[in-house]
């Protein structure tokens, strides 16, 4: 197994993609926190990972925006847990506005959740990670925060700012051999690209060159790799997650 | 406790532990830069099971200050 004994750490653990994740890196041996504001479905999430036959994960449900919520969560896992080997920060959330319509409330509670989450957790995991001098950071951006789309400024803001402090992060904590990287999934088959109508799907997967949408598995087995001992030279990468995705 | 913390001092910013005095201070030692800055946190925080707030890894900028914020943790010099 490719993560035996790591421990790994993944927000927005409940579902898509980041529900997705934590199954497989289940499957290849680590040990997992899990971390949501959903109690409930952190623990569906953390049932089929023991139906699995793997350890259960630590459930630490939380605000994942808020500060002291953070601070306090990383209290919680030293008493389980000495050491931290991967950090996934997948939260997020996806609100589409366009210009005009963008209001200050939208804008506060996306970067929270995006941008803000992301480097409070980058920050204490980094401090745990350096007393081993090994670890490893995977953010989760997305391809709009490179190419943008109508309707999704905010998001494809909040996104491009991840992709930022990603590689500022990588820099600066190489010293200490810890990486840090970033995924951009391209359209992939989630709670909320199902909201959309048959047409506008139709829309998103011609512009694909595979001529589908991805799966949370797909990025998934990307995680993996990024946690694993595969890339102990990988750092400050933004990998593209996409199937040939245009725009 | 203040030997066990001069000994992190030293062997984290690589200096004898006859420089490290109350009058050591960050910055003042090429040793002491930012990146090794990092590295005495990291290591304070394992050493004395703690987590030192934001505030107190900015605070923490001469070894005489390390022994005040790390009473506020209840270590005992």
């Amino acid at each position: 197994m490719l993560l035996e004994n790591k421990v790994i750490w993944i927000t927005g653990a409940s579902r898509g993609i980041g529900k997705a994740s934590a199954l497989r890196l289940a499957s290849e041996g680590a040990l997992l926190v899990l971390a949501a504001r959903d109690e409930a479905k952190l623990n569906e999430t953390a049932d089929e990972i023991e139906q699995q036959g793997c350890s259960r994960p630590l459930v630490l449900p939380y605000d994942v925006s808020n500060v002291q919520s953070v601070k306090e969560a990383f209290g919680m896992f030293l008493k389980h847990h000495k050491r931290l080997d991967a950090m996934v920060n997948n939260a997020g959330i996806l609100e589409e506005a366009l210009l005009p319509m963008i209001t200050p409330e939208q804008v506060d509670r996306i970067f929270a959740i995006n941008v803000y989450a992301t480097i409070y957790h980058m920050q204490y995991a980094s401090r745990i990670m350096m007393r081993n001098k090994s670890g490893s950071i995977i953010n989760l951006s997305s391809i709009i925060g490179q190419a943008g789309k109508e309707g999704l400024t905010v998001y494809g803001a909040s996104k491009a700012a991840i992709v930022g402090a990603t590689l500022s992060a990588s820099k600066e904590l190489a010293p200490f051999n810890i990486r840090v990287n970033a995924i951009a999934p391209g359209f992939i088959d989630t709670d909320m690209v199902q909201t959309l109508s048959e047409q506008k799907y139709q829309e998103r997967v011609s512009a694909i060159k595979m001529r589908r949408a991805g799966t949370p598995e797909e990025v998934a087995n990307t995680v993996v790799y990024l946690s694993s001992e595969l890339s102990t030279y990988v750092t400050g990468q933004l990998i593209g997650v996409n199937g040939g995705m245009l725009e | 406790m203040e030997n066990k913390l001069r000994k992190i001092f030293a062997e984290t910013l690589n200096i004898s532990e006859e420089q490290v005095t109350d009058g050591l201070e960050y910055n003042s030692i090429p040793e002491w830069d930012s990146i090794s800055h990092m590295a005495l946190i990291a290591t304070l925080d394992d050493e004395f099971n703690i987590m030192m707030e934001t505030e107190d890894v900015i605070d923490l900028s001469s070894f005489a200050k390390a022994k005040e914020i790390l009473s506020k943790y209840g270590v005992q010099f």
